[in-house]
């Protein structure tokens, strides 16, 4: 069992309830004691040490934080950790082993669809969840899909470009 | 950021859920979707001493058409299942036209039409469409059930009629007795921002005339407006230049707009006018259900 929060844990009063959660991150079933006000965005950074998952504007606009909720993207920075009991949790550190790259990350390094990074966790889970819906989407699909996913840097060009390739690559025509 | 400290309550039944919200001796607050909620916790708008997470009630995750027509919608049916409803396009198309300019696509996998209708956001979508379509909330508490006109529900910016142990459970439209027609126009500076000004129109008719009218307005007043003058204008007469110029102006003249960052009152006034007219002259020209940005828009 993962404790969670120590820097809240720490000001917590005996008298604030926690709460023993079960949630699966990433396909391996973790069991964490929160505190029910723990944003579920701290506790995969914070808690489980999964910092792929990124808090940008912490105020449901930019998807910094999405993550695939039971395969859904969701922005982790509006949903209580308390929420996920029970439920599946996919962060960009489960989109493929530790030495492989998932063909949505390969696209994003081949077509130059970073810049900063700091955006693109959350681009990539928003296209993995597109992808699995959709395998051959058009350019306009992809524009809309990741419409809730804000970037500053690339003016969102080589992101789109990457999501297709993945696409292609997906579909096994490349 | 974090929310303030709160108690936390997963009922697994309404009786449940109803009994959490008595406890809570009108600090609790029912979490749904939590698009909205979550953000106003974090920046301390609110600050409940209970949550009562709705989430894990059984049976609430629905969008359905009763054998007489009215469509009731379930306060667990998210944004997304309205956006990819196969019976909305044909029924409701005042609906299909707005559940894809909700928010955004990530955000509307978790909010919900009954959620943000008890927000009451005067610059929420939903509002505008319900009103427009002349629908209501059916409220669940210790007494049973009762049903309240969306009209009557909403009484200011971020207030609703609900009494404090009661809980919204869905939202109803009526059938309709004629064809129906209709759409949502929006305009937003970028998808997820709030409207600079939208429009909802939902119309049926019978015998080739405006048999029932219904414009609701987004953003552009303290709270949804609900433009009963202009829609009844259009009531038993064919949709023709005249008319629809005469309706979009009253359209116009019925925004309270404010000038801010996303506009001066008068551009607004005039987005009203031009989105009124818009979805009206699709409609006239066989559209059934008009919908769109402003800026991408399709008529189907």
């Amino acid at each position: 069992m993962t404790s969670l929060f120590e820097e809240i844990r720490e000001d917590v009063p005996a008298d604030v309830p926690t709460k023993r959660v079960t949630i699966t991150v990433n396909g391996q079933s973790r069991t964490v004691e929160v505190e029910p006000r723990l944003l579920l965005a701290h506790m995969l950074r914070q808690g489980l040490r999964l910092t792929g998952t990124h808090t940008g504007c912490d105020t449901t606009n930019c998807g910094a934080c999405t993550v695939l909720f039971d395969g859904d993207p969701i922005k982790s920075c509006t949903m209580l950790a308390v929420q996920a009991d029970g439920h599946e949790v996919t962060t960009v550190e489960g989109l493929a082993g530790p030495s492989e790259l998932h063909p949505v990350q390969e696209g994003f390094k081949d077509e130059h669809g970073l810049q900063c990074g700091f955006c693109t966790p959350g681009m990539m889970i928003a296209a993995k969840a597109l992808l699995d819906r959709n395998p051959d989407p058009t350019e306009e699909e992809v524009r809309w899909a990741l419409s809730g996913n804000l970037c500053r840097c690339t003016g969102y060009q080589n992101i789109v470009k990457s999501v297709l390739w993945a696409a292609k690559k997906l579909r096994g025509e490349s | 950021m974090y929310p303030p400290r709160f108690r936390y309550e997963a009922p697994r039944s309404i009786e449940e859920a109803i009994a959490a919200l008595q406890a809570g001796g009108g600090e609790a607050k029912v979490l749904a979707g939590g698009q909205s909620l979550v953000p106003l916790l974090k920046l301390r708008f609110a600050s409940p001493d209970v949550l009562v997470d709705i989430n894990g009630l059984p049976g609430l995750n629905y969008h359905k058409v009763d054998p007489d027509g009215t469509l009731r919608i379930g306060a667990l049916c998210r944004h997304v299942d309205l956006e990819r409803s196969t019976i909305l396009a044909s029924r409701v198309p005042t609906m299909a036209a707005a559940a894809p300019l909700v928010a955004d696509p990530i955000v509307r996998n978790r909010g919900t039409l009954v959620g943000s209708l008890c927000h009451a956001d005067p610059q929420g979508d939903w509002a505008a469409v319900v009103t427009a379509l002349g629908g209501s909330i059916v409220a669940q508490g210790p007494n049973g059930r009762r049903t309240i006109p969306v009209a009557q529900f909403v009484t200011g910016p971020f207030q609703n009629t609900l009494a404090d142990d009661e809980i919204a459970i869905e939202a109803v439209i009526p059938a309709a007795k004629g064809t129906v027609a209709g759409g949502y126009l929006k305009l937003e500076r970028r998808v997820g921002d709030f409207a600079t000004a939208a429009a909802a129109v939902a119309l049926e008719f019978s015998g080739g005339v405006v048999s029932r009218a219904g414009i609701a307005l987004t953003g552009v007043g303290g709270a949804t407006i609900d433009a009963t003058e202009a829609a009844a204008a259009l009531v038993g007469k064919p949709l023709t230049i005249e008319t629809i110029s005469g309706a979009s102006e009253l359209a116009a003249a019925a925004a309270r707009p404010k000038t801010d960052h996303r506009g001066t009152a008068a551009y607004k006034k005039h987005i009203v006018r031009t989105f009124v007219e818009r979805i009206l002259t699709r409609v006239s020209a066989g559209g059934q259900g008009v919908g769109g940005t402003g800026i991408a828009e399709r008529a189907a």
